[in-house]
């Protein structure tokens, strides 16, 4: 099948390869077959090929995805297939980003977890069906892939939005009963770079791969805040 | 602007959101009741002389005045860059212009 692949950093084109077909074949494949046997100054990046590490996550016919878990039958349209470094990103060399915007903004969205106990303290109990644990539960299986950051068009739009990301871990915060910077949080993802920037596109819900909603978690921030502000806390 | 202002301008829009929810459903249902006689200025002067509509109009234009700079606050940003001081002061004085001119037309009809 045809196969274009992105070449460069900001400035760059497709080029296209001619890449034999297989049962079960996943576009992770299909760039191995190119840097492995066509080109071996393609630059792209892997680490478990399972989906557990989320480094994978590339444009796919359009659409960001984890490459390992994409099946080739399932997205190339008419045999065609297009790969192109993740959106919203600056790119480093073909399909290799530059992560460091991306969970700078974690940080900026305090999503360092900052507990109330000290090491003489017992274990803190949070009961599993507890409604806080609950919520944190949606959230929390979040593996930092950047699918969702490319997949949103308010980031595109507004630069300074830390994204989708960044806030689902903000709020699986907020949500922690063991956690104590909330209201420094808060503060933190409040405003035209935070939660407030979102348009509630979806866009990220959709195409996480762990089937985690950062939009619902944006809308609960959203609610948490104003109900701050309206207790004047913040 | 603070953290603190964004989040109140946000509760704003929502709150002036659902304001318009209703104002606009009443606003329709009106027209759709009002035109089945014809349309004459004499008939719809006639209809909106009246101080409950007077005030229920003044409402829906203080709606839009509160709803539309806040949105178009982010249409300024995210289409052309266009942030800060001088945004907002434009918005402020667009949010009066609205208003004024709300207001001209709910006087003249209602009052």
């Amino acid at each position: 099948m045809k196969v274009s692949v992105w070449r460069g950093a900001r400035e760059g084109s497709f080029q296209e390869f001619d890449v034999p077909r297989h049962p079960s074949q996943t576009v992770l494949d299909i760039v191995t077959y190119i840097q492995r046997t066509l080109d071996p100054t393609l630059a792209y990046r892997f680490a478990c090929r399972v989906g557990m590490c989320g480094s994978c996550a590339m444009m796919v016919n359009g659409v960001p995805r984890w490459t390992c878990r994409t099946h080739v039958d399932k997205v190339a349209a008419g045999e065609r297939l297009e790969v192109a470094p993740l959106r919203n990103l600056p790119v480093i060399r073909d399909l290799v980003t530059d992560m460091r915007e991306f969970f700078d903004k974690w940080a900026r969205a305090k999503g360092e977890f900052r507990g109330r106990q000290t090491r003489q303290d017992d274990f803190a109990k949070v009961p599993p069906q507890s409604e806080e644990r609950v919520l944190v539960d949606k959230g929390i299986e979040c593996i930092g892939c950047a699918v969702c950051y490319a997949a949103c068009d308010v980031v595109k739009w507004n630069p300074d939005y830390v994204g989708p990301a960044a806030l689902n871990r903000a709020w699986t915060l907020v949500k922690d009963v063991r956690d104590r910077g909330n209201l420094d949080r808060l503060r933190a993802v409040s405003g035209d770079a935070g939660c407030h920037a979102c348009h509630s596109h979806v866009s990220c819900t959709e195409r996480c791969p762990k089937h985690l909603s950062p939009t619902a978690a944006i809308a609960g921030l959203k609610r948490e805040v104003a109900k701050a502000v309206l207790l004047g806390e913040l | 602007m603070s953290f603190r202002t964004q989040a109140a301008l946000w509760i704003a829009q929502r709150a002036s959101a659902a304001v318009l929810a209703v104002c606009v459903v009443v606003h329709l249902v009106t027209i759709i009741y009002a035109v089945r006689g014809g349309l004459t200025a004499a008939e719809i002067l006639e209809r909106t002389r009246g101080t409950g509509w007077f005030a229920f109009y003044s409402v829906f234009v203080l709606a839009v005045t509160v709803h539309v700079p806040i949105g178009l606050r982010s249409i300024c940003l995210e289409w052309l860059r266009w942030r800060g001081r001088s945004c907002d002061l434009a918005l402020l004085l667009f949010a009066a212009f609205l208003a004024w001119a709300g207001m001209r037309a709910v006087v003249g009809v209602f009052a």
